[in-house]
């Protein structure tokens, strides 16, 4: 064994020790459903105190954010470490200590594109799990056509003034800051008058309004700006430069979409569970046919998750080529909850019946080729970026 | 480092490998060579063949003590690969990887034959088929039994390289009935041997495939590889090479075709537009990359499998041929859609592909057979 993988031998060893140690036994194996998730924030109460314990000794060994640099609360992990942990936290069955948008989205962003005093005012209070983000891209007039932000913050001398409407802003009525994407100069070209702002949820003038979606109640709203006032320190990298930091963003959510689809059903396949529901499904044989090409997509598919992971990690960028498995995995998913519904027939039309939830779940995925960016327009970056096609 | 062996990445001597491939069949063997070997009647070139056995092409799956390169199962498919891609025929898959990979198997008894097919000097045909589908087990073919000799009578139907090939691997029935699994028996014979008759086919992707017809055709006991009524245990490692270097061929096909294509839509100009602006075909041609993306994982995923753990590489197998045979008929069926017209001549290239990716879904198994493997393995 080389130095190196000694190294990462001992500190699997280390890690794997600390989170069966540390982690309250019965928050092991516990299915990760929404009240499983502790998301933190102001106003966040704990469903037991396991969570809070879990999440008070992850603070501790700074692993909310494994990868972040210690001095913001972080472990200060390798990609290789990281690797780790996530397997041994999966091996033994732990939780996620704390989930949000504020890891996932705004933090990568401000350690890309913050200054310092963002960066100390900002990182300590997601790793800590005090301040919950939401994230206020999409407007009723930008959806696809993201760029096209009409929610303007003026320039007031000490302040921003921010007038306009954001919409699908997933719990939005839930956090205590938003960072959004606002229109700072209305007579560039599009991509070149956004900026990226960051405000807080109690600031006078800032509205929410939740959504109901076809699947039922959903964690999306609508959020109504107006006349807020925004200190300009709030404002992170350059002036009209916010396109960059959505982009690099939109990145990180396309491979998290894309790739959520394997671990929906739970790691099982298709056929093991539609083999286990009553009657013998199976025996229809254009169930069975459609049912066995899902099949023989879905294990292609985390084949090439697999293989793009591998690459993203031996320094081989991927590049647009994640747009790929925006557009397959979520167009794979809809295609294996078509076939649940179709192999449950009638137990499956109530919203909370024999197959408790599963209706919801699958007028869910419809969104899941809509957020995110569209199949089309994940087909579009394809078409443009990796085949360089012709402009129109 | 990471041991990319472990991962679907290409390693750096697969790079390389792939390169000096590319490199040295777009000069040796482009898609012009099987028209101009169509056109002169032509299915299989000895000079060609010899030139990939002096590259050590032949002995990719041969030990080292026998004159092969023993390069391993990814490197074959990457081979395949980029045959696939500019449709380079040769008996490749038939002799350096099936027979090579069953020889292989077949003790000392193998080793003069493993040496005679790395140094390029013999070529093989697996004589199977017997019926319009693969199935081994259904196989009728009689040997029968004369003390330590047999007799073998009945006809294979559909044998690729069957009329070129100097040898024949024969799988015969010398027990039970068609359909049963047991009772079948695998030959190696020479295919000069009197009372077997090889009538070419003129099938539609211009290559080597033959009706071989058995009348009361000689052999012995020392003509059999593995154990008498053991022949499918004999075969399965051929086979299943077989089906992951077709599988890897079919997946390099669509990925020639879906360049071409690309090229057309590039430079093709209609309604003083050049038509890879529209995006009702944009969105084809990435949705086409996407899905050969997807199955090219299946082909190296096949590869590493039959390297690390060969025994236990069947649903692997199964997935690179099953969505190979679907990725190459998609990208076949686009490309000549979106050629229009010039798409549907024969002074186009663009038709070879799909007339070779036709075969290449029928060999060795179809979606359909390798589905239901994969089913099976999966639990349903």
């Amino acid at each position: 064994m080389s130095d190196a993988t000694e190294a990462l031998a001992a500190f699997r060893a280390e890690i794997s020790a600390w989170i069966s140690d540390n982690c309250p036994a019965a928050l092991l194996g516990r299915p990760m459903d929404e009240s499983a998730i502790v998301w933190g924030g102001r106003n966040w109460t704990f469903a037991d105190d396991d969570q809070r314990l879990w999440l008070d000794r992850a603070i501790s060994r700074g692993l909310t954010a494994p990868r972040w640099p210690v001095e913001y609360g972080g472990a200060g992990l390798s990609r290789a470490q990281e690797k780790i942990y996530r397997e041994e936290m999966a091996r033994i069955g732990a939780p996620p200590p704390l989930e949000s948008f504020g890891l996932w989205m705004l933090g990568p962003a401000l350690l890309e594109f913050g200054n310092p005093a963002q960066k100390a005012e900002h990182l300590p209070s997601i790793t800590r799990g005090e301040i919950r983000w939401c994230q206020g891209y999409s407007e009723p007039g930008a959806g696809s056509d993201l760029a096209n932000v009409q929610t303007r913050a003026e320039d007031m001398g000490d302040h921003w003034l921010v007038n306009g409407q954001k919409i699908w802003t997933s719990y939005a009525d839930k956090a205590d800051w938003i960072f959004a994407l606002v229109r700072t100069d209305r007579d560039a070209p599009k991509h070149k008058g956004i900026s990226f702002l960051l405000m807080d949820m109690e600031t006078p003038g800032i509205t929410t309004r939740p959504i109901r979606l076809i699947s039922g109640k959903s964690p999306f709203c609508e959020t109504f700006f107006d006349n807020v006032k925004v200190p300009k320190k709030n404002l992170v990298g350059e002036l009209n430069r916010g396109w960059d930091i959505a982009k690099y963003l939109l990145t990180h959510e396309r491979e998290m979409i894309g790739g959520g689809a394997s671990g929906l059903l739970g790691g099982r396949s298709i056929g093991q569970i539609l083999a286990a529901q009553d009657g013998n499904v199976l025996a229809d044989p254009i169930l069975r046919a459609e049912a066995m090409q899902a099949e023989v997509d879905a294990l292609a598919f985390n084949l090439t998750m697999g293989r793009y992971k591998d690459q993203a990690e031996a320094g081989r960028g991927v590049g647009n080529a994640s747009a790929m498995l925006k557009y397959y995995g979520t167009e794979l998913n809809k295609r294996r909850y078509e076939l649940l519904m179709a192999t449950a027939g009638s137990d499956g039309l109530e919203w909370d019946g024999a197959h408790g939830g599963l209706a919801p779940e699958w007028l869910r995925t419809k969104a899941n080729s809509i957020e995110g960016g569209t199949s089309e327009v994940m087909l579009d970056i394809i078409a443009k970026r990796v085949l360089e096609m012709p402009g129109q | 480092m990471k041991d990319l062996t472990q991962s679907l990445l290409d390693t750096e001597d697969e790079v390389m490998l792939r390169d000096a491939a590319r490199g040295f069949l777009a000069d040796a063997s482009p898609v012009a060579a099987l028209r101009a070997n169509r056109d002169a009647g032509r299915a299989h070139d000895p000079a060609l063949w010899a030139e990939m056995a002096q590259m050590g092409w032949t002995g990719v799956l041969i030990p080292e003590d026998a004159g092969g390169a023993d390069m391993g199962h990814r490197a074959a498919g990457i081979l395949a690969e980029e045959m696939g891609r500019v449709l380079a025929a040769s008996p490749y898959l038939s002799t350096a990887v099936i027979a090579a990979s069953v020889l292989r198997q077949a003790g000392p008894r193998g080793m003069g034959a493993l040496q005679a097919i790395a140094a390029g000097e013999a070529t093989y045909a697996l004589a199977l088929d017997e019926g319009p589908k693969f199935a081994p087990a259904a196989t009728a073919l009689k040997a029968e039994r004369q003390g330590n000799a047999f007799r073998l009578s009945g006809v294979k139907a559909f044998v690729p390289d069957g009329s070129t090939a100097g040898r024949v691997l024969l799988l015969a029935r010398t027990s039970g009935m068609p359909g049963d699994t047991e009772g079948l028996t695998l030959f190696d014979i020479d295919a000069d041997r009197a009372g077997l008759q090889r009538q070419a086919l003129s099938t539609i992707d211009s290559r080597d495939h033959a009706r071989l017809v058995f009348d009361g055709v000689a052999a012995t006991g020392d003509d059999i590889i593995g154990d008498l009524d053991a022949g499918l245990a004999a075969l399965r490692p051929g086979v299943q090479a077989g089906q992951a270097a077709l599988a890897a061929e079919l997946t390099g096909l669509a990925g020639g075709a879906a360049a071409i294509t690309l090229g057309y839509l590039k430079e093709r100009k209609q309604f003083d537009r050049t038509i890879g602006s529209f995006q009702a075909l944009q969105h084809r041609a990435a949705h086409l990359w996407s899905e050969i993306e997807v199955t090219l994982s299946a082909i190296a995923n096949a590869g590493r499998v039959l390297d690390a753990t060969p025994d236990d590489a069947a649903l692997a197998v199964s997935l690179a041929k099953a969505r190979a045979a679907q990725t190459a008929k998609l990208a076949v069926s686009e490309a000549v859609q979106m050629h229009g017209g010039i798409g549907m001549t024969d002074a186009y290239d663009i038709g070879f592909f799909m007339k070779r990716a036709r075969v290449g879904a029928e060999w060795l198994g179809d979606y359909g057979h390798h589905a239901a493997i994969i089913a099976a393995a999966r639990g349903f």
